[in-house]
Parts: C-alpha cells; structure tokens; sequence
C-alpha cells in the first residue's frame, strides 16, 4: 500500500520493540467471534491508471455537454481557474480546523476575510465560518429564530426552495415547531393577505429571489414581522443576485442564510457547497456556528482566533446552538478567492450580465405563441414560463436536442404541471439563448 | 486561598448573598472566578422575572467554559449589573463589590436560614479540594 | 540549548499580508469573462429601484490576479497541513489524502454536473452513490446506508431521527439518550435536536462503559445508547455485544459513533456486535481532505428494521437503470438537499477501491501499531490516564509535568517548536490536562521518533526551563493570541474604520 511509509520489515521491528510478534496481538482486546476471518468484501486493490479510467468512464455517463438551463438552487457561473490553483495548497487542505492559532493563521485570516464578505453582501452585522449548504442552514436559522423568540411558530412561503423545506420539516419536527405554508399570489411572491403574523410567531421564513425567481418585498415582510415581535429570515440560493439587489440587511432581516455555491464552487451534483449564515450583532450568541475574531498576541501583533465558542457543542454539549461541528472550510477558501477574483466590480459585472441575459431570453420566449411568462414580479436570473403543454413532456422532447431546458415545476407543485423554471445566467451566449427559443417554438 | 467576606452568605453552587431587609444582591465567590479564570461573558436575567431557589437564573463564560449561576433563594430581580456587558472582568476584578450580578426581593425569607456562612463556605471548600 | 534539541524544524522567514480589504486598489481587475452579447438595459429599466443596490458594493476588495494568487499564498504559508508533518490531532485521524482522489473528483462529468439533471443522464453519479452504500455496508456489516448527511455531526442526527420515527411507529419515541461522558459533545447536541434530554453515564476505571450502571438506568424511556467504539481513550468496548443485549432488553437501539471506524475497518465489522445504527466520517476514516475545517460526508449505516425510515431519495436499480425513489411514506425526510456531499463520495469510494481488501486492513493495523508504538515509547515519560490495552490513539495527560508548573497547553505549544502540530487537548472531558495523540497509519517510523524524542526532550525541559514552555511557541508568525479580549469586545469582521477604533 503505497500510503504506508514503513515497509513490512520496518512494520516487524516496531512490534518487535512493544514485544510482541504478530500484529494480530493489537487486536486481541477485540473478541475473537467479532473479529473477520475473511475479507471485507470490496475486491483486490485496483491500481492508479485503471482507477482513473473507471472514473472517467462512470463521468462519460453524466451529461455535461448539453446546454442547460437548470437553477433552482444550484448555478451554472465561470469559475476563475486560480480557485483551483489556490485550494490546491496542501496547507489548505491537508489542514484541519485552526484549533491551535500559531499554526493556522492562513485559515484564520480567510475565514475572518469570508465573514467580512458575507456581511458586505448580505447587509449584515455578523457571519460565521459556515455551515454546511443553503439547506442545512436555513434549518439551523429556523432553530435561532426559535430560541431568540422563545416562539414556536412559523410561516414560510410556500416559494422556498421545496428541498430546503423539507430539510427545515425533518430538523424541527421534534422540536415543538410548528410549520405552516403562506401561498403566493399571482405576481409570484408571497401573499401578504394570508400572511397572519401573531404573537405566537417566532419567524416569517422567505426565500429571495424566491423559487420562481421572483423577488420579494423584503422591506415590507420586516416591517410586518418586527411589529408583532417576530424575526424576519432570508434564504438567498443565488447570491449572484446581490450584485445588483438591495441587501437583505438593509431592508431590516435578522437573519440572512444563502447557499455559497455560485461564487465559484462547481456544481459537483449538489455538493459540498457552502452555506453563508449572517445576523444581527444582537442576536450574536445565539448564531450556531464557528466564528473567527481578530486579536492581538504577547507583543501586540494582530492575529486571529476561533472565538465565542462557549456556544458550540464541544463545550456547551446538550445546551449548544447546534450539533454542527465541522464548517465548510476549504469551500469557503473557494468563496473568498471568488470574492476576492471577481472583486466588487467582478461581481456586479457578472450580476448584469445575468440579468440581462435573463431578461433577453424571458422576452423573446413570452413573444413565442402560447407562450407567457407566469409571473409578473420582477427577477434576476430564473423564471417560470408557461406553456401551452405539459413543461415535463417538452423537457424530455427537450433532451433529444441536448438541451436541459430547466425544471418541470410539476413535480414541485402539481398544479404548475405546464410551468417550467428556466435560469439564464452569465454561461449561456446568446446563440444558446437562441437556439433554446428556437427548440421551445419547434415543440 | 479565597478571600470570603465574614459578612456575607454562600451556596454550595459557590454563589455569595448580602441580604438586606426583604432584598438581597448575589453575585459568584472569589473562589469561582478564580476556577473558571478570566470572565469573558455574563449572562443575566431580565428585571421582573422570578425564580425559584436552586433554579439556574444565568450564566458565566470563560475562553473555554460555561457555568451556571443558581438562584440562592427565590424571589423576583428587581435590579441586574448591566455594567458587565461591556465589562465582564469586573467578576474577576472585584467579585463582592463592582462584580456583583442581581438584587432580587426575597419571595420567603425562611430560606435565607439555609444559606452557609463564611465559615461553613469555607470548610465545604476545604472538603471539595480533598476530594 | 533548546535549538539543539529540535532536530525536525527550522525557522524560516515568512512574509507579512495584509487582510483582502486593506490590500484593495480601486481600478485593480482580477476577472476575465466574455463580454455581454445581449443588449444591455439599465437595472432600473428591468427592476424597481427600490429593489436594487445603493451601495455600489463598498468595502469590497479590488484585486490584481497577482495580488490574489500572492494574498492566499502567503496566508498558505502560515498554515500547517498533514503535507507538512505528522498532525496527531486525536480522534480527528490526520492521514494522508491521496492525490488521486482529487484528481477523479475533478473529473469534469462530475464537477460540472448539476444536482437536478435527470436521472437518465446522469447514471455515472449514481453509480458513484450506489457503488459507495454498497462498500460502506460491506465495512460496516450492515444492512443499507444513506450518503446524504453532509457531516458525522448530522449523521448522528440522522441516525437518531430514524430511531425516533422507528420508535413512533412501535407507539412511543420515549424520552431519552444515554451517552458516556467520554463522549464527542455532537452526540448530545444531536439528540437535543430530535427532541430527546440526555443523561451522562460514567466510564469505568479502565475508560469503558459501566454494565451495571448501564442496567440500572436502562428502563422503556430511554430510546437510544450513543456510545462510540472504539471510544474517545482509544479502547474497544470488550463488552459490546452484552451493551448491545442490556438496551435492546428494554426495546432500545445502539447507535454507534464511528468516529473511530478507522481502527475497525477489515478487522470486524460493527454489525456483529449489535448495533443499529451508525455514522462514519468520511473525512476520517476515508481520507478525504479535512480542508481546514470541511467539508466532511456522515453517510449512516442501518440494519433492515431501521432501513424504511433513511432519508429520501434512495438511490434504486431498475431495468432502465439507476433512478431516484422518492416514495418512502417512512422516511424521515431530507438532512440536505440534493444528495449530500457528493465530491467527498467520489474522493472516497476513490480510497475505498484504491485500498481493496487487503490496503483496508493493512492500513487499519499499521494505525492500531503506530499508536501502540507512541504508547510504549512514552509511557515512561507522560502519563496515560486510562492504561491498557489500545487501538489507534493514546490519551496522556500533563499529571507528571504539572509538578513543574506546566499543563498540556504548554507542552502543546512547544511542540510547535519542534515542528509538530499539536495533539488534540482538552479532550475527552474525563481526562484532567489531556493530550490525545493519533497518529495514523500513513507515518513513518522516523516521523514517529522524532515525534517521541519531541515529546521526551519537552519533558526534560519542563523540568529543566518550564519558561521556555509556558511562552512557547518562539518559532511563529505570531506567539501566543488573547483569546480572552477576542471574546470580551468580539471583532468578527473587518471595517474601514477598524483600525481608527
């Protein structure tokens, strides 16, 4: 095993030295009826080339080289090839996390860096180091609004992300949460005339852009929820769009959660990405999550440190914030050198260019017959179009042109079975955008 | 060794009392800043709410480490030291004075006879570090 | 004096760098993208003002490609990986990551594969998870495996989710968890979340679990014993098959922690002690980057009672394939979207068939043997407060230099010193002036030697000149940090005026 640096007579001289002759003594601790006689059952050990060659036999199978138009969550964005040369350091990602601060000043430092992007952005006071994805963390956002509320109740629109939903159900279902869904109207965000906030509400739970792509009045939403002593929480899956939104901060949400993938981590089949979690500088002690503060050391040299972590579960234990323990390091290294690439004229510049693509593409599909779009708020980069057949049919005759044409809302929202969610962003030239109108009025 | 006012009650949860007529200041001994080490945090209650005796009413952080605070004796906060928000270290500076945590009125005061004083504080210790 | 002794390490010259923020240049352009090929229209034409940004970004960094690729690999350089040296961060398992698992990870049709292409087109990723349930299983004994946990922290939540539902539908989840008090403080914080309280059970003399103290608490309330085997102090619990007999008597599961797997793997498998349940990590036990803190993978392993209440979607073959079943009226619902971590899967059904049968179990014994081997060497020199007999870690304490005015802290930071990352510290709780030492199977015996006279020369040193130990390390960028003033006045971002502060 070439992972092994002793060689097998090395190995014999160890045990020597304990005393012993067989490595088979080490395990005598373990009973002899549980120990294996056999193999495990994997196989021989299968050799570097060949390996590689199975593996890219197994990618051949995925398709990559359709032109697509899927979002919902996940998105398509060019990705700066020093990402990956950065992340490549073995000191990044041979390293764990910084428990001892002499030694891992280069995470520290980063993750201080990410913190302070994800408030830039976000409009936000503070943000952890991560947590694991926009799910998972809107989830963890949820059981923060319910102990800083000391309430029970929540209201989430039923324009949330339909995974991210069902991660927040299973997180707070034996918890004594209780979950109810606000419909939208026909603009497509939420609708505030069955939005009943009350003095049992701990949070209202929006996504912005919504699952529609629609983007919602958040500024209004805080208002309602602040008067009734309720939180405002925000779950962004295309941060892309804070290139040109309005922050989700400044338009007063407690707590802000977005999935991090966009800034330059690939689409990998739905993971590891990063989960970004921000808050109010007052709601601090109750963020789940690890946290790195600046500092100085014995001769007032400014350093950095993991900090606050009387909230974490390896001290707190039961009475903890969360059960999250690891944060998504190297990913969020991956989001700061995105950042730091694209930079703030990068981000803005890439933010236009998929609104406008977006917007270029839903004119020239609503001016197809029968075709309009669904909704009418406005939108950053996905949008529902309707069409004159069933959107999971037109996907399928779709493929046969090797396009991906986005997500068949059916599946979703069984009345939305002639809908279909179609995301442009800064990938697609407008040839592709072309060629997509073109298969879309050939259906 | 600790420094244990003569004056003053305790608990076993290291928690000193200074009663007065039907109110009574709390705050945590010499002895327990000087186990967790420098304070970085002090949670406290709101003015108003009530507690029984022996309930957890807040919380001291170090780097490190997490201790609860326990009511001495029951009643309601009538006054918390919000001069530890921004300055933790006066528990470690100054634990009986500028340290103090909450006044409280004393709901019933047959229970101040169950507190320990300096003496008998002083000999529990004593026992808790020969064990 | 001092300098003499440390043989591995030499100091070095490193370079100073400013934070992103204060490095920024207005004008600097970092970027390249294809220019915009539609017709432009002002955000204002498109979107209501009051919709859109009024703070042109400020504060955000303007940068070079050079002043990035510089930034990040001068901060690089203050960081120590296991690329660098031994990192005997117990239960943490710091082994080498292959290269090649990075590189397949990479390969494009998985990289650039979004998580909702439908099934048909995407059969080599899901060949991917269905080839690494089943060799999970395989390791594991058990029956199915869910990959969808992005984390061992959110493995045992999923685990302990499905003994709830299991539990339900038997007509009572019960009350609570047991957990020894040696236990990794996720396992309670887990448990927490699936509405259980928790109660602590004490660890014998010898640092395994109390039978009799289990039996006298094991009653229909509690719903589930957490235990990680082999535990926190390196040792496997002898009796884990009477554990496993005591809580099922009562109609409760045993979840195991698998933490520690990799001192199991090709030895035993879990599934004959008892267990019902367990998580393993990925980034552990599998060697997928730790990557300064994550991302991790906690797949979980249940036996066929628990297997309806996985996480949905199950990954199912069919005649036309490999596809997705979302009709799991017993499933406990999603953890994650999509499907988990699947660029970890990749990197670690990567190291599963790089290994074979035969690499698993030589690299689970040569772990079990460097450990001992660290024990034996230094057992004169450091206490162990739990002797024995041990698998992959050994857990010392400071008890013996205490003497000297020196605590595990010490000894920890003048390891730096010698060109080490530290032990775990701290850590498991039972452990007064704990140093937890694992230090893998992918370790020379020269590392550990010198590992072991590191450790013994500190020990000279403690008596000898503790001050070099109590202001250590000497050797860093920076020394010793204020963690109490980083906790007292939190400074969590950068600000422009930051400094004017």
């Amino acid at each position: 095993m070439r992972y092994i640096p002793n060689s097998p007579d090395e190995r014999r001289a160890m045990l020597a030295s304990l005393g012993l002759e067989r490595i088979e003594e080490l395990f005598e601790q373990i009973p002899p009826r549980l120990r294996l006689d056999g193999p495990v059952g994997i196989g021989s050990p299968v050799s570097e080339p060949e390996l590689i060659a199975w593996f890219r036999r197994l990618a051949a199978e995925n398709a990559t080289d359709y032109q697509s138009f899927l979002g919902a969550g996940a998105y398509s964005h060019h990705i700066p090839v020093i990402i990956d040369s950065l992340i490549s350091r073995s000191e990044f990602f041979t390293a764990y996390t910084p428990y001892q601060p002499e030694l891992s000043q280069g995470t520290l430092q980063y993750v201080f860096e990410f913190q302070t992007l994800v408030c830039q952005l976000t409009g936000m006071d503070v943000a952890n180091a991560s947590v694991y994805d926009g799910s998972t963390g809107l989830a963890e956002a949820v059981l923060m609004a319910q102990r800083v509320t000391r309430r029970d109740k929540f209201l989430i629109a039923d324009t949330v992300h339909p995974q991210y939903r069902e991660v927040v159900k299973t997180y707070t279902k034996d918890l004594g949460a209780e979950v109810r869904y606000v419909g939208h109207t026909e603009t497509g965000t939420i609708d505030f005339s069955s939005l009943h906030i009350d003095k049992e509400t701990a949070a209202v739970v929006v996504q912005s852009p919504n699952f529609f792509g629609c983007i919602e009045d958040l500024a209004a939403l805080a208002d309602a929820a602040h008067e009734a002593g309720a939180l405002l929480v925000v779950a962004i899956t295309e941060p892309m769009s804070l290139g040109v939104l309005r922050s989700p901060g400044s338009a007063g949400a407690d707590i802000v959660v977005a999935e991090g993938q966009s800034f330059g981590i690939p689409l990998s089949y739905g993971g590891p990405y990063c989960g970004l979690f921000a808050t109010r500088e007052k709601y601090l002690r109750q963020m789940p999550g690890r946290l790195v503060g600046e500092t100085v050391d014995h001769h007032g040299r400014r350093g950095y440190v993991l900090t606050l972590s009387t909230r974490e579960q390896h001290i707190r234990r039961e009475k903890a914030t969360s059960n999250i323990c690891t944060n998504q390091g190297l990913f969020a290294l991956m989001a700061t050198v995105y950042l730091a690439t694209m930079g703030r004229r990068g981000v803005q510049e890439v933010a236009r260019q998929n609104l406008n693509k977006a917007h270029y593409a839903a004119d020239a599909i609503s001016k197809l017959d029968g075709f309009a779009l669904r909704y009418s708020a406005p939108f950053f980069n996905e949008f529902v179009i309707r069409m004159p057949r069933s959107a999971t049919e037109a996907t399928r005759a779709l493929i046969e042109k090797k396009i991906i044409g986005g997500v068949a809302l059916e599946c979703y929202y069984p009345d939305l079975n002639d809908s279909l969610l179609v995301c442009v962003t800064e990938t697609a030239s407008k040839r592709a955008i072309d060629d997509f109108v073109d298969a879309l009025s050939k259906l | 060794m600790a420094n244990t006012p003569e004056e003053l009650s305790y608990t076993k949860d290291h928690e000193w009392v200074r009663v007065k007529g039907d109110s009574a200041t709390i705050g945590i001994t010499d002895h327990a800043q000087n186990q967790l080490g420098d304070v970085v945090y002090v949670e406290l209650p709101k003015v108003g709410e009530k507690f029984e005796s022996g309930e957890p009413f807040g919380s001291v952080e170090s780097v490190k480490a997490v201790s609860e605070i326990y009511m001495p004796l029951g009643g309601e906060v009538t006054e918390m030291n919000a001069a530890l928000a921004d300055s933790p270290e006066l528990v470690n500076e100054d634990p009986y004075g500028k340290g103090w945590m909450i006044e409280l009125k004393i709901a019933d005061s047959s229970e101040i006879d169950g507190l320990l004083s300096a003496a008998e504080y002083e000999d529990y210790l004593k026992e808790e570090a020969s064990e | 004096m001092s300098k003499d002794r440390i043989k591995k390490a030499t100091s070095h010259v490193v370079q100073n760098e400013g934070l992103l923020f204060e490095e920024s240049r207005p004008g600097r352009v970092g970027y390249s993208i294809p220019a915009l090929d539609v017709p432009e229209r002002r955000d204002d034409e498109l979107i209501e003002r009051r919709f859109l940004r009024d703070d042109d970004l400020e504060g955000m960094p303007e940068l070079s490609e050079v002043d990035v690729i510089r930034h990040f690999t001068r901060l690089s350089t203050w960081n120590y990986g296991v690329d660098t040296g031994m990192y005997p961060l117990g239960s943490c398992t710091m082994k080498y990551n292959p290269r090649i698992n990075e590189r397949v990870a990479r390969i494009e049709g998985f990289a650039n594969l979004h998580p909702l292409t439908p099934a048909p087109l995407a059969q080599g990723a899901l060949e991917v998870i269905s080839r690494l349930e089943e060799c999970l299983a395989a390791i594991t004994g058990l029956a199915a495996v869910t990959l969808q946990p992005a984390a061992g922290a959110q493995g045992e939540l999923t685990g302990i989710a499905m003994i709830r539902s299991a539990l339900t539908s038997r007509g009572n989840p019960r009350k609570k968890v047991l957990i020894p008090d040696s236990a990794h403080g996720t396992n309670p914080a887990s448990a927490v979340i699936c509405g259980y309280t928790v109660e602590t059970i004490p660890s014998r003399e010898d640092g395994t679990t109390d039978l009799e103290a289990l039996s006298k608490v094991m009653n229909e309330d509690v719903a589930a014993l957490m235990l990680t085997n082999p535990n926190t102090l390196g040792k496997f619990e002898e009796n884990i098959e009477e554990i496993c007999r005591i809580v099922h008597s009562s109609g409760g599961f045993v979840y195991m922690d698998g933490a520690n797997m990799n001192a199991l793997v090709g030895v035993t498998k879990p599934a004959r002690f008892g267990i019902d349940v367990m998580h393993l990590n990925l980034h552990k036990t599998f060697s997928t980057p730790h990557g300064g803190g994550g991302p991790g993978a906690g797949p979980v392993a249940v036996t066929e009672e628990l297997e309806p209440f996985l996480p949905f979607p199950r990954v199912v073959k069919t005649e036309e394939g490999l596809t997705l079943d979302f009709n799991r009226p017993k499933s406990i619902g999603r953890v994650r979207a999509y499907f988990g971590n699947f660029g970890v899967l990749v990197r670690a059904l990567s190291y599963i068939l790089t290994h074979g049968d035969a690499g698993l179990r030589e690299a689970t014994e040569t772990a079990v043997l460097n450990a001992n081997y660290i024990a034996h060497h230094l057992i004169d020199t450091y206490e162990i407060a739990y002797p024995g007999a041990l698998m992959h870690e050994v857990v010392f304490s400071d008890k013996r230099q205490k003497k000297f005015g020196v605590t595990n802290a010490d000894i920890a930071k003048r390891l730096i010193d010698y060109g080490f990352y530290p032990p775990t510290m701290s850590f498991p709780l039972i452990v007064q002036g704990a140093l937890m030492v694992e230090p893998t199977e992918t370790e020379s015996r020269e590392e550990l030697d010198l590992f072991i006279e590191a450790m013994r020369s500190i020990n000279d040193e403690a008596a000898e000149d503790p001050d070099t130990l109590k202001n250590a390390p000497h050797t860093t960028k920076v020394g010793r940090l204020d963690e109490v003033a980083a906790a007292r006045k939190p400074v969590l971002r950068w600000r422009r005026n930051n400094l004017a502060e």
